[in-house]
């Protein structure tokens, strides 16, 4: 459904992304991981058309993304630092999306209730801490029933009951045959949502397994596996 | 001896209420004794009155040799046919008046007008209406007349096939007053012409100028208003000229002026409004002349004063909203600028005495640059000029050192 | 069909913030005191006009730009969404644009119209939306290329600078090099590039100040009075709207965030 072909993007000469080839399927939970600057989120921007490849081709659903725009119908996006406009109240934010979206579905309202987004609704987006913005993140990525929804460090700064849900939804996703494509530093939680991992570094990608979860285990080998991946690439700073 | 003198002069007024009560009056028209003009002048003899009776007259080459009052109704209108000039007077003392003149003749070699005066004195031409004619009123070599209330207008389109509302040529002490004068090539025009005095006049939409000296030494203008004529008022090559509380008006366009100064001395200019001309007074060769209580607002430039000009005095003169104070085109300067109103003066005046302790240097950087390079005017108004004069006026550099106000007032004279 | 909204979201944002109204206020306070402490009509216009020709193109820059700047998250989130760059750059340009013409109208058109109706306060109007546009086409053109805020703001005020101060100086230098040379036809190209001089000048002879000017004025006054003048003005000054705003809307099109 996602399909990465020969995507080049460099930033000056101190870091370039070169993906040959990377293909993504509809119903599976795909966690890109890797060192910092080792390019997952450059990578999460181009398929979001927010980051434009120097070379090669990146396909939605068959179709090439680049300079379209109405295939981010399918794309729900959950930035990192999730950076609202500050002076923008939370109902305006979603109003606008819903607005672009066309999505005219009523309120989901577990997804409000759970994420307590009802109670911030007439604040400023500004005025909202990190963990509170993260929420309302987490709650527009899930609000639209997208085919594909794209986290990066969805869990970062997330309060762990908030963190829960998240999962739970991931999983539901998945269930509905969704593509769920995400980033993340700590091993335990992908361990039981993932069902690929693409390991990447300066920019590369260095591993690209899928089905490690051997049935009834706990997904001890991945989780050895990554340990290992980023001892030997990066040990001073991700034990 | 005084006796006599006294009886002398009783005997003279009787033999003039004498000679008065016998002067006829004769009528030209239905109800006259004549229905051409030039039949009753033939007959009349001096001091008779010809009264012309409403209608219109073919009048052209009409001679009047004999001290006669020539006299209109209403609607008697004496028409030339483009013939001829249609009166010519060669008699003194005559009057005529209340006529309505229209359609002299037209001429490259002669200058023809609707009433010339040839050589005569104590004429009058009063309250006439003169239309479409060469030359209006011809004064030549006539001395003592009056012209007043008359309304000269013409049609003129080209300078060189039109001739001026009223010309005096070697002519002295002639009174013009109260006449208005439009469309000609000259309102008025005096050339060799002394002691003259010229008031309330109204000059307007004339091709050339509103008023224009050559040669005329010792006249007066007073209280006249010259309203966008092409070029304004000239005073040239002459002497000895009054000019009080004048109006130059709306004298606009390229190379117009409310007052042209060519070859002037010992001349004295009063109280004069210069309102909305391109420059309000253009010197060039003017001497000892002094320029006093005159309003100078929303000129190009209100005072172009050139090199050549020397010993005159700017005094008391109330200067706001010209695009340029003064200008000039040297470096040097030898007249005098004092206590003058300038409203671009940014000046203090901390001894309350009503003048600026700062001096003011009213000619502006800008205008040396247009001065020099006319393309420039392009600039006018940009942000870079304004910070270019303001920086000047507080060292000056390039504009002249001694063209300065030392004492300007500090507050608007009464307007 | 999304421009509109974008259109709208960008126009809601803008007027909500601080600044159009500061703007307007600081007009509306310059241009009703100008227009009441002098007394002569022809000269508070000019001092408007000054207003016009440099203080709002100087507010346009720092506005569009810092604009720009500070709304780098919502224009992120708006490309998340399905939306073209193209719908959300023109909605940012022409909000910045019309949300200024808005603030100018009001706050300088409005008290100059109610003083004095006439084709001057329409001139001033005309001038003033060219200007408006295609100085926020500079800010969006330098605040796209240059990510650092206070590089960027620094770079505006040196463009400013280049058109209010530099052009002319470089015109004047000219003039008191060259003034040996005929220069009408030089004066009337340098002057028809810069769209702060196209704006004056048109003005300025609109003025009837050419008279001033003599025969130079008579030319000058014969080529941006006559059709030609007029049209070579008006495609210029829509040039200078287009050029910097395409290449604003190319760096846009081609901007990681």
């Amino acid at each position: 459904m996602i399909s990465v072909n020969g995507v080049v993007k460099s930033y000056g000469k101190s870091f370039k992304l070169e993906i040959e080839k990377l293909e993504l399927k509809k119903g599976l939970v795909v966690t890109l991981m890797g060192p910092n600057g080792s390019g997952k989120t450059t990578l999460l921007k181009s398929l979001l058309g927010l980051v434009i490849p120097e070379k090669g081709k990146i396909t939605v659903d068959g179709n090439n993304i680049s300079g379209e725009s109405d295939y981010r119908n399918k794309i729900c996006y959950m930035p990192q630092s999730s950076p609202f406009p500050p002076n923008l109240k939370v109902k305006e934010i979603i109003s606008i999306t819903r607005d672009i979206r066309k999505k005219q579905n009523n309120y989901d309202y577990e997804l409000y209730e759970k994420f307590g987004i009802e109670s911030i609704l007439g604040k400023k987006a500004g005025a909202l801490s990190q963990g509170t913005r993260q929420r309302l993140s987490a709650a527009l990525a899930f609000m639209f029933d997208s085919e594909i929804v794209v986290l990066d460090e969805p869990t970062a700064g997330l309060d762990p009951y908030s963190s829960e849900i998240l999962k739970a939804r991931i999983i539901k996703l998945k269930k509905a045959g969704k593509l769920v494509l995400l980033t993340t530093h700590i091993v335990n939680e992908v361990s039981e949502l993932s069902d690929r991992l693409v390991f990447m570094l300066d920019g590369k990608i260095k591993v690209d397994r899928d089905s490690f979860r051997t049935p009834g285990g706990n997904g001890k080998e991945f989780r050895e596996m990554v340990s290992k991946l980023f001892m030997e690439n990066e040990p001073a700073k991700n034990i | 001896m005084s006796a006599l003198k006294a009886g002398i002069i009783l005997a003279a007024m009787c033999l003039m209420l004498f000679s008065e009560s016998r002067s006829a009056v004769i009528r030209v028209g239905m109800s006259g004794k004549f229905t051409d003009v030039a039949d009753a002048v033939n007959s009349a003899s001096d001091g008779d009155r010809i009264v012309i009776e409403k209608g219109i007259y073919f009048v052209s080459g009409l001679n009047i040799n004999k001290k006669i009052i020539l006299e209109g109704e209403q609607d008697a209108v004496l028409d030339g046919s483009f013939l001829k000039e249609i009166i010519t007077v060669t008699s003194d003392s005559v009057i005529i008046k209340n006529l309505t003149l229209r359609n002299s003749g037209t001429s490259y070699v002669s200058d023809l007008a609707a009433i010339r005066l040839e050589n005569v004195k104590h004429c009058a031409l009063e309250n006439n209406v003169v239309e479409n004619s060469f030359f209006a009123l011809y004064l030549s070599s006539s001395s003592d007349c009056k012209i007043s209330g008359n309304r000269i207008a013409g049609n003129s389109v080209s300078e060189s096939f039109s001739g001026n509302g009223i010309h005096l040529w070697k002519c002295s002490g002639v009174t013009i007053s109260d006449n208005t004068v439009s469309g000609m090539r000259d309102g008025i025009y005096l050339e060799f012409s002394t002691n003259g005095e010229i008031s309330g006049n109204t000059s307007f939409g004339n091709l050339r100028y509103g008023l224009h000296f050559m040669f005329s030494e010792g006249n007066s203008y007073t209280s006249n208003t010259f309203r966008n004529n092409g070029a304004g008022v000239a005073v040239m090559y002459t002497k000895k000229i009054t000019m009080n509380f004048n109006r130059f008006e709306d004298n606009w366009g390229a190379n117009s002026y409310g007052l042209l100064l060519k070859d002037i001395d010992n001349s004295l200019i009063y109280g004069n409004v210069f309102s909305g001309n391109t420059a309000g007074i253009y010197a060039e060769g003017t001497n000892r002349v002094n320029i006093l209580n005159n309003t100078f607002e929303k000129n190009g430039w209100a005072l172009k004063v050139l090199g050549n000009c020397y010993e005159d005095t700017i005094r008391y003169n109330r200067f706001s909203n010209n695009t340029f104070d003064v200008s000039t085109n040297t470096s040097k300067n030898a007249n005098l600028f004092l206590n003058n109103f300038w409203d671009k003066y940014k000046g203090y005046d901390l001894d309350n005495d009503k003048k600026g302790d700062v001096p003011y240097r009213p000619v502006s950087l800008f205008s040396l640059v247009v001065e020099r390079v006319p393309e420039a005017v392009v600039l006018t108004g940009s942000f870079l000029v304004e910070l270019l004069d303001a920086a000047e006026k507080i060292i000056p550099v390039f504009t002249p050192e001694t063209l300065v106000d030392n004492s300007p007032l500090i507050e608007e004279r009464g307007r | 069909m999304n421009l509109r909204k974008i259109f709208k979201y960008f126009f809601s944002d803008i007027i909500r913030s601080k600044w159009i109204p500061v703007y307007t206020v600081l007009l509306f306070a310059l241009t009703s005191g100008i227009i009441y402490f002098s007394r002569d009509g022809q000269k508070a216009f000019i001092s408007l006009l000054n207003i016009a020709l440099y203080l709002v193109p100087l507010l346009c820059l720092i506005f569009g730009s810092v604009y720009n700047y500070n709304s780098r998250e919502f224009v992120e989130m708006l490309l998340t969404q399905p939306v073209t760059r193209r719908s959300v750059f023109l909605g940012q340009y022409l909000s910045l644009g019309l949300s200024q013409t808005a603030g100018f109208v009001l706050g300088m058109i409005l008290p100059l119209f109610i003083y004095d109706f006439s084709i001057n306060a329409a001139l001033l109007l005309a001038a003033g939306i060219f200007l408006i546009f295609i100085f926020n086409g500079f800010a969006l053109l330098v605040s796209n290329m240059v990510n650092d805020k206070v590089k960027g703001v620094g770079i505006l005020i040196a463009v400013w600078l280049f058109f209010a101060v530099f052009y002319d100086g470089l015109m004047l230098f000219m003039f008191y090099y060259f003034a040996d040379y005929p220069l009408e036809k030089t004066t009337i190209i340098a002057s028809s590039l810069n769209p702060v001089d196209v704006a004056r000048t048109f003005i300025m002879l609109r003025l009837d100040m050419s008279a001033l000017f003599g025969y130079t004025g008579a030319v000058f006054k014969k080529y941006f009075g006559s059709g030609a003048g007029i049209y070579v003005s008006l495609l210029i000054l829509h040039l200078w709207m287009i050029v910097p705003s395409f290449f604003a809307s190319k760096k846009f099109k081609r901007k990681d965030f």
